[in-house]
């Protein structure tokens, strides 16, 4: 007994008793938002990769007079890249808007009463969860036509658009999943007591279960939108208009051999100073929703 | 085969359905061809990202941050940067500069783009490989370590023994999710112009004018891959299971 002190009465931990010390959780702070996109690690790695690629450019020069050095050459291909990544950000924002809002009518379908409706969504999620991105995507380009006439208007239909709508079908059946799952999560007595308090099933989906599932489905969500975001360049393949696109443009009008490395480097950069934040945010949204179920 | 090449000759002329690889020798090979390369693709990618996993996952427990840092680095970079764009780097950055002299003078490069394509792959998924056996080990129950380490097993024992059978099992169904992944992203070698079963039947399409067809046949066979696969998989956790271990 007398190894350890005893400890004096703590006032603030209510239900404090001198024979039973109270249980206290051992949670992380939680941290705001500041603090997890611009703590030590964060800035030590994007420089880290700024660095990298400033080192990977002297290993690969050729020392040759009169060509600009290499960091300018990345400078003045910026303006461009940027336009490309604007492409890359509108494209992913498009698609993510698209295939949550069919993602989420899916995975309502897969909880349906009728055994036909559930049956059938449960395959064209699976379909489009299993088939390849790209597969989708050069299936979305290659066979929807390129106008459209509606009401004797004919209208071009371009290829970003329908790179928007081949993105959005993985999109569509991975969210199906993840609404599938957050709504078999919450306990059925949310549904009974919804049906006592005379709700139909509409509502009871509308105005009791489906807010509950946000929590559930929001670091999913995210971590589909990182990527979802990372599998934009995918676009450059069929032709249509993106960073990666531009990129191979400025490299083959600079044809130097020695930007190669440095402006690829530079490229996953960009990608990875906008997707590191989304990620980091995801996972500190999991841990704190995670203690709570 | 006379049978169904004849289904398929039949399908042509009285619907115009034209899958060439049914009564076409040429295109069938040529198909089958990048089937197989894409199983190659998979495998080898599978069994080093693996390896990948195995190794950074052991150097993540380390107590040396000069081991921690860089697979720290390493696994947040791949992570959070495009496949596509990674590819890309290896194939032409990296494959611009690693060039050997061949006997006539010319210059040839020292990794084909199959070897490129594995290794961007692998250390792709490897990076997704660590975290998840990373998690595993956490997972692993602390007295269980404290329990080899009193029967005198070394950091590297308990780790071979112990941990990594233990880690393995609890993470399981995340692997299979990453390896059906990786699977799928093979895909992405036709942008370096591997061979694999999107560019066989991209070849065939654009000869042969089917695109609809050979999409539909490509999206089927590529659901076929991914079924094998979760199909082992699934066997493989079956075979695994630890009874009364609760996963």
């Amino acid at each position: 007994m007398w190894l350890r002190p005893i400890p004096e009465p703590d006032a603030r931990v209510p239900g404090h008793m001198d024979v039973l010390l109270p249980r206290r959780s051992h949670q992380p702070p939680a941290l705001n938002w500041r603090e997890a996109l611009f703590n030590p690690l964060t800035l030590t790695l994007v420089f880290a990769a700024l660095i990298a690629s400033v080192i990977g450019t002297a290993w690969a020069q050729d020392g040759t007079p009169g060509q600009a050095s290499i960091p300018s050459v990345l400078l003045k291909w910026t303006p461009l890249l940027a336009q490309g990544f604007g492409y890359n950000i509108l494209i992913s924002v498009l698609s993510m808007a698209v295939g949550t809002l069919l993602g989420v009518l899916l995975g309502i379908l897969q909880v349906s009463p009728v055994f036909v409706i559930r049956k059938f969504a449960w395959l064209v999620t699976q379909f489009f969860r299993n088939a390849p991105w790209l597969v989708l995507l050069f299936y979305a380009i290659l066979l929807i036509p390129f106008q459209v006439t509606i009401f004797g208007v004919t209208m071009p239909f371009p290829g970003w658009l329908k790179a928007v709508i081949g993105l959005s079908l993985p999109v569509m059946a991975y969210m199906s999943e993840y609404v599938r799952g957050a709504i078999q999560s919450v306990p059925s007595g949310q549904w009974e007591s919804a049906e006592s308090l005379g709700f139909s099933r509409g509502q009871t989906m509308r105005m009791v279960i489906l807010p509950q599932t946000v929590k559930r489905i929001l670091p999913n969500w995210m971590n589909l939108y990182a990527v979802l975001t990372m599998a934009t360049p995918l676009v450059s393949i069929i032709g249509v208009d993106d960073i990666m696109g531009y990129t191979r443009s400025a490299l083959s009008a600079e044809g130097r051999p020695d930007v190669l490395i440095p402006m690829y480097l530079y490229v996953l950069c960009w990608f990875f100073i906008y997707c590191y934040p989304i990620s980091l945010m995801t996972s500190r949204l999991e841990r704190r929703y995670s203690v709570k179920l | 085969m006379e049978t169904v090449e004849t289904f398929f000759q039949w399908l042509r002329q009285s619907y115009g359905i034209k899958i060439t690889i049914g009564y076409d020798a040429w295109d069938r090979a040529q198909f089958l061809a990048g089937l197989w390369t894409t199983v190659k693709l998979s495998v080898l990618s599978i069994i080093f990202s693996l390896i990948v996993g195995v190794i950074g996952a052991f150097a993540q427990g380390s107590k040396y941050l000069i081991l921690r840092a860089p697979i720290g680095i390493f696994v947040t970079f791949f992570r959070n940067t495009p496949p596509l764009v990674q590819l890309y780097f290896f194939f032409f950055a990296l494959g611009s500069v690693l060039r050997v002299t061949t006997e006539t003078g010319g210059s040839a490069p020292m990794v084909s783009a199959f070897s490129w394509a594995v290794i961007s792959l692998s250390l792709f998924a490897g990076a997704l490989n660590t975290e998840i056996f990373r998690s595993g080990i956490e997972a692993v129950p602390k007295s269980t370590l404290e329990a080899s380490e009193s029967l005198g097993f070394t950091r590297f024992q308990t780790y071979l023994y112990v941990v990594l059978p233990l880690a393995l099992r609890i993470s399981l169904p995340s692997l299979g999710t990453n390896l059906v992944n990786l699977v799928k992203t093979t895909s992405l070698a036709y942008a370096i112009a591997v061979p694999e079963l999107l560019y066989a039947a991209a070849q065939i399409w654009s000869e042969q004018l089917n695109v609809r067809e050979m999409m539909t046949v490509l999206l089927l066979t590529y659901i076929l891959l991914v079924a094998v696969l979760v199909w082992i998989l699934g066997r493989w956790e079956k075979a695994l299971r630890i009874p009364g271990y609760g996963v």
